[in-house]
């Protein structure tokens, strides 16, 4: 039963790409003037035989289904088109500095969800005491503060007042660790980054888990669950957690997207080489083909990673039917 | 010496409640193997009253004077961790609401075995074991370890909730308002269990109700409450048969007896005829499948004018959509329905519009029938300000009506949130009646109030009935209610009329097995 | 009325309301306080605070930081407001359609609100902005692109549990036209929640445009507190107050608005206890 439920995911998870590559064909055409200037970019224009080969290649004397046909062919070959500025070709760019986005927002996502997990339900034991107060003032704070300027007033804090940690890049220049020196020197440069992105959502997981608790301990199952005669522990653990899981799961999936916005800002501030800084670039430079390959190949992961927490969330709550 | 004795409970509300005692010095004794119940209307405080004995008071309510002796011992100088021990073990507690009372996300096999294991070291497998063989007792030999609450029926989940609770033989089972929220006929099945296990396991029973017919059937003594106060208690024959408080006397008056049965009208031309009305259900959505449910199957009848139809039957058993299609609050799929000639089931929404007059209706939830940011005026001069009629004459026919129904002018500037239940079904009535309709269809209009407010909407509607000469359809599951105030009684089950006729007729000859199945499962029924 | 005494019920409400109306103040009289604009370069770079004449110092090129603060609430306010009317709008209209009629329309609309959720519509704002080329415009109607979706999801999950509601079947038996119970019935009892999430919108339009400007997408001929802080990286290591005061100044506008947004929800909602 459960495997039609993760077909019709997948089926969806296709359709999203497919309207992506589909909005990313029409926004290039709806730029005023010729698509092959869009995508050469500010200073491709200039070079006139490029622009002829641009031409060609996405066949603008063409009629627009054939375009678009020309165009979800090289996409789906995992031809992103090409950079003018960097004389290369856009998926390979990005491909290289995938990774190092992926291990940032990984990093974020699980120190986001581990440590609002459990500050939220710590503030939800004790509804109205002072601990509880303290998360909540906390959590506005976080939803107030602009992600860029946090990240800033970090290095401020722990790289140039109390020089603690490493401001910028992943690694030590010219320093040439290898194997596990390696490793401690990136995880140092992760940390700032790191934990400026993922304050944000550590409030807002926070408040989620809070909240959820707080409603769940509410129903009547949670009840009947200490006229069983269960301890206190058992009751939060087995029944209050365990359903309060369910909104978390689904909160996730949102996450995501919103986390790849972050990276731009975070890595930016902290010239992390990841994707982030790449589509800053891109926009400096008005490397359009960039811009939108990195809007692609994000939209695409992150709709890969809805789907596995679909998957999570049927597994999560058995009442989620199929179709 | 009594199993449980309660003495001179003192329970206290939060600050801002309607009243700072939810419970005042009551009293009761539970002997052994007895089954004691606490009847009472809502707010009574018989349900808080169950959960102090539990220890399972909410948040902010505490009780705050008397005893609860168990077996001797005071349960309200327990420590938190000697109350723990003995719930499930010694005292188990059942609720009204299976459903919300099962963990959504745990398998019931999980949900059983887990009672048993809280208590005794025993491991995973045996505990799936012992969770097997108590299904078996309930007679749920179909249902898998397995299952989710979400895939067993209402009286299946409340089986695996007795099920559950009876699983360590506990001294004493409190059930509060365990059938309430379930159809009559399962209610009667599953008050049988409770009894036959009672009687199988030497078992106290404390049942909280508001259901005298329930009392009458299973109760050794009662104990009635009003306002947090005991005001009669002792053995269940004596206190139906000869109460001595008003108040008990107003309760038990005030049931529903199912024998003041009306005659049948004479015959006359019928005002309303509908004639193979069907409907079917499928959720049309783009990428789904959804299951087709038929619920109204050719059904056809007669109303006739000052006549009441009742339509009776459990849940999903179509009566509500069969109201809603007779409105056109739904389009019918197939099938007539004539309003004195007019075919109004296929009419278009503007051809229909001006016909809506005449054919009004009550609906069910007191609280969610009203417009909450409307003033009660407003909400009466809605229907004929849509009829484009003058205002001025709207206000006063308003306040008229609000006069017939039993309440003042004066309400006319207030907002639905200052008003009882009770109230705002009588509003409810009113805003029917704004626009002198001849039919009335009354969609389970009592069966969200209180038993003795209850009678007193009856009256009402019987009396707008008679004075206005209205034709009125009668919505029910509960029969007892049907046999007040219908000329003619229809059952309906899976979207079918089963059997209709003469109300006397139904009730002193059912004809079909389903009817005679629904009286037979009338609480109180057998033992008056 | 009850609505005034319920809305500033918490002290915090009270705080936000009036630093709120501060700031308004501040953005509309900007032109009036100052004799020179934000761009223009009056003083030497990089003064602290306190200098005489720079009540918050001068930035990187010797543009005045208490004039650049106070045109910056302008540019804030302006793109907060407008994008989130513009997303209101559009979503409270589509919403009701959807949740009132149901079937295709809805199942469309509950397909592209989940496109918009998932897809990460920072990244699409960039492209939007950069290809619409960086204005004002380009950035409120950017924002109010991308941030529709969820207005109109929660209006059509209103609307959808409003139409079954009772007493709107009540005003359809009585003979209520469509457009009537709409705009009687069901919206009166729709709009609270929408009021309340409005506020938290303007909040996040403005952390949005913030970040725009931060990364060089605002318009190029305005001075908004994202770009003031932008500009000012290379100094940030000597110069904090050139990168603090201005994003100071986008905390403290966006927790005022949040709790807004909560006092609204209190007189609101006056029946929920958290």
């Amino acid at each position: 039963m459960k495997f039609s439920y993760i077909a019709m995911r997948l089926v969806k998870t296709v359709l999203i790409t497919a309207a992506v590559v589909l909005l990313s064909f029409f926004l290039i055409r709806a730029v005023p003037g010729d698509a092959a200037t869009v995508m050469a970019g500010q200073a491709g224009y200039a070079d006139e035989a490029y622009m002829k080969g641009l031409r060609a290649e996405y066949g603008l004397d063409q009629p627009l289904p054939v375009q678009l046909w020309r165009y979800v062919e090289k996409v789906a070959q995992g031809d992103l088109g090409t950079s003018y500025v960097r004389r290369q070709p856009v998926t390979a760019i990005i491909l290289e500095r995938l990774p190092n986005t992926l291990l940032l927002d990984a990093f974020a996502l699980l120190v986001a969800a581990a440590g609002g997990i459990w500050l939220g339900s710590m503030a939800a034991r004790r509804p109205g005491s002072a601990g509880d107060s303290a998360v909540t003032v906390l959590a506005m704070l976080f939803y107030a503060v602009p992600q860029f300027w946090l990240g800033m007033m970090m290095v401020l804090v722990f790289a140039v007042w109390f020089p603690l940690l490493p401001p910028f890049g992943i690694e030590t220049m010219g320093a040439d660790y290898t194997g596990l020196a390696r490793v401690g020197d990136v995880v140092q440069h992760m940390i700032l980054p790191g934990m400026t992105l993922a304050l944000y959502f550590l409030a807002s997981y926070a408040r989620l888990t809070r909240t959820a608790m707080i409603d769940v301990a509410d129903q009547d199952f949670v009840k009947t669950a200490r006229a069983k005669g269960l301890t206190e522990r058992q009751v939060a653990r087995r029944h209050i957690l365990r359903n309060a899981l369910i909104p978390l799961v689904t909160y996730a999936g949102l996450q995501a997207s919103i986390l790849v916005g972050g990276s731009v800002l975070v890595e930016n501030v902290f010239s992390w080489p990841g994707v982030g800084t790449l589509a800053f670039q891109a926009v400096q430079g008005r490397d359009n083909p960039l811009l939108l390959g990195i809007f692609i190949v994000t939209a695409v992961l992150v709709s890969l990673f809805n789907l596995i927490t679909d998957i999570a969330y049927s597994i999560v709550d058995p009442r989620v039917e199929l179709g | 010496m009594p199993l449980v004795s309660i003495q001179n409970l003192t329970v206290s509300l939060p600050s801002g409640a309607d009243r700072p005692l939810a419970v005042e010095n009551a009293s009761l004794e539970i002997g052994r193997k007895e089954i004691v119940c606490i009847v009472g209307e809502s707010g009574s405080g018989k349900s808080i009253t169950a959960h102090a004995v539990m220890g399972l008071l909410p948040r902010g309510v505490a009780a705050t004077g008397g005893a609860i002796l168990f077996d001797g011992v005071d349960l309200l100088k327990q420590p938190a961790e000697g109350m723990r021990k003995r719930r499930g073990r010694d005292i188990a507690m059942i609720f009204q609401d299976p459903m919300a009372a099962l963990n959504p996300v745990v398998s019931i096999g999980k949900q059983v075995s887990e009672q048993i294991r809280a208590h005794q070291p025993v491991s995973e497998k045996e505990g799936l074991d012992r969770a097997a063989s108590l299904l078996r007792d309930m007679e749920l030999k179909d249902v898998a370890l397995g299952a989710y609450p979400h895939q067993l029926s209402g009286g299946q989940r409340q089986r695996v909730m007795i099920a559950m609770a009876l699983s360590l033989s506990p001294k004493l089972l409190i059930a509060d308002e365990p059938t309430t929220a379930l159809d009559v006929t399962t209610q009667a099945q599953i008050l049988k269990l409770i009894k036959h296990l009672q009687a199988e396991r030497d078992m106290s029973v404390l049942l909280i109700t508001h259901d005298f017919g329930i009392v009458a059937d299973m109760a050794d003594s009662v104990a009635v409450m009003r306002q947090g106060r005991i005001v009669e208690s002792g053995a269940t024959r004596q206190v139906l048969d000869r109460p001595c408080d008003p108040y008990t006397q107003s309760l038990i008056a005030a049931v529903p007896k199912g024998d003041s049965l009306l005659p049948p009208m004479p015959e006359t031309e019928p005002l309303v005829r509908v004639r193979g009305l069907s409907k079917r259900f499928q959720r049309t959505r783009l990428f789904s499948r959804a299951p087709v449910a038929t619920a109204l199957d050719e059904v056809s009848l007669t109303l006739k004018r000052g006549e009441t139809l009742g339509v009776v039957g459990e849940s999903g058993s179509g009566k509500s959509t069969l109201a809603r299609c007779m409105i056109r609050l739904l389009d019918p799929d197939a099938g007539e329905v004539l309003l004195d000639g007019a075919d109004i089931a296929h009419m278009r929404a503007s051809v229909l519009r001006p016909l809506r007059r005449r054919i009004q209706m009550v609906f069910q939830d007191p609280f969610s029938s009203l417009n909450p940011r409307q003033t009660i005026g407003d909400i009466l001069i809605a229907g004929p300000k849509a009829h484009g009629e003058d205002l001025g004459e709207a206000r006063k026919h308003a306040a008229e009506m609000l006069q017939l129904v039993g309440l003042t002018p004066q309400c006319l500037r207030r907002l639905p949130h200052e008003f009882s239940g009770g109230q705002r079904q009588r509003i409810g009535v009113a805003r029917a009646l704004m626009l002198r309709p001849e039919v009335l269809i009354a969609d389970e209009p009592v069966s969200a109030l209180d038993v003795t407010v209850q009678a007193q909407v009856l009256k009402l509607l019987d009396d707008v009935r008679r004075q206005m000469n209205l034709a009125m359809l009668f919505i029910t599951h509960d029969m007892r209610v049907a046999a007040e105030i219908c000329h003619r009684v229809m059952v309906m089950r899976h979207g079918k009329i089963v059997e209709q006729g003469p109300t006397r007729q139904i009730f002193a000859a059912p004809s079909s097995d389903y009817t005679k199945a629904l009286l037979a499962a009338i609480p109180g029924r057998q033992t008056q | 009325m009850g609505f005034a005494r319920r809305f500033f019920a918490r002290p915090a409400t009270v705080f936000g309301s009036v630093v709120f109306l501060i700031i308004v103040i501040i953005a509309l009289g900007s032109p009036l306080m100052f004799a020179h604009g934000p761009l223009s370069i009056v003083g030497m770079p990089l003064l602290p605070p306190g200098s005489p004449g720079f009540l918050a110092g001068s930035d990187v090129i010797g543009r005045d930081m208490a004039v650049g603060l106070a045109y910056g609430a302008r540019i804030s306010l302006l793109v907060g407001i407008s994008s989130t009317c513009c997303a209101v709008g559009i979503g409270v209209l589509l919403g009701a359609i959807a949740g009132y009629y149901g079937g295709a329309v809805d199942d469309l609309l509950m397909r592209m609100t989940e496109f918009f959720q998932i897809i990460p519509a920072f990244v699409l704002l960039m492209v939007l902005v950069a290809f619409m080329q960086p204005s004002l415009g380009s950035a409120v109607i950017g924002i109010a692109l991308i941030t529709w979706p969820q207005v109109a999801r929660v209006v059509r999950g209103q609307f959808l549990s409003l139409r079954s509601r009772e007493f709107v079947e009540a005003a359809r038996v009585i003979g209520m036209g469509d457009a009537r119970i709409i705009f009687t019935q069901i919206l009166p009892n729709a709009l609270p929640p929408i009021v309340v999430i409005s506020s938290m919108m303007v909040g996040n339009a403005i952390l949005t445009e913030s970040a725009l400007s931060f990364l060089g997408l605002g318009d190029p001929n305005l001075m908004s507190w994202g770009s003031m802080i932008g500009s000012s990286r290379v100094a940030m290591w000597v110069a904090w107050w050139t990168t603090v005061l201005p994003g100071l100044c986008i905390v403290i506008t966006v927790l005022a608005l949040n709790f807004i947004g909560d006092g609204l929800n209190d007189a609101l909602n006056p029946r929920r206890r958290r």
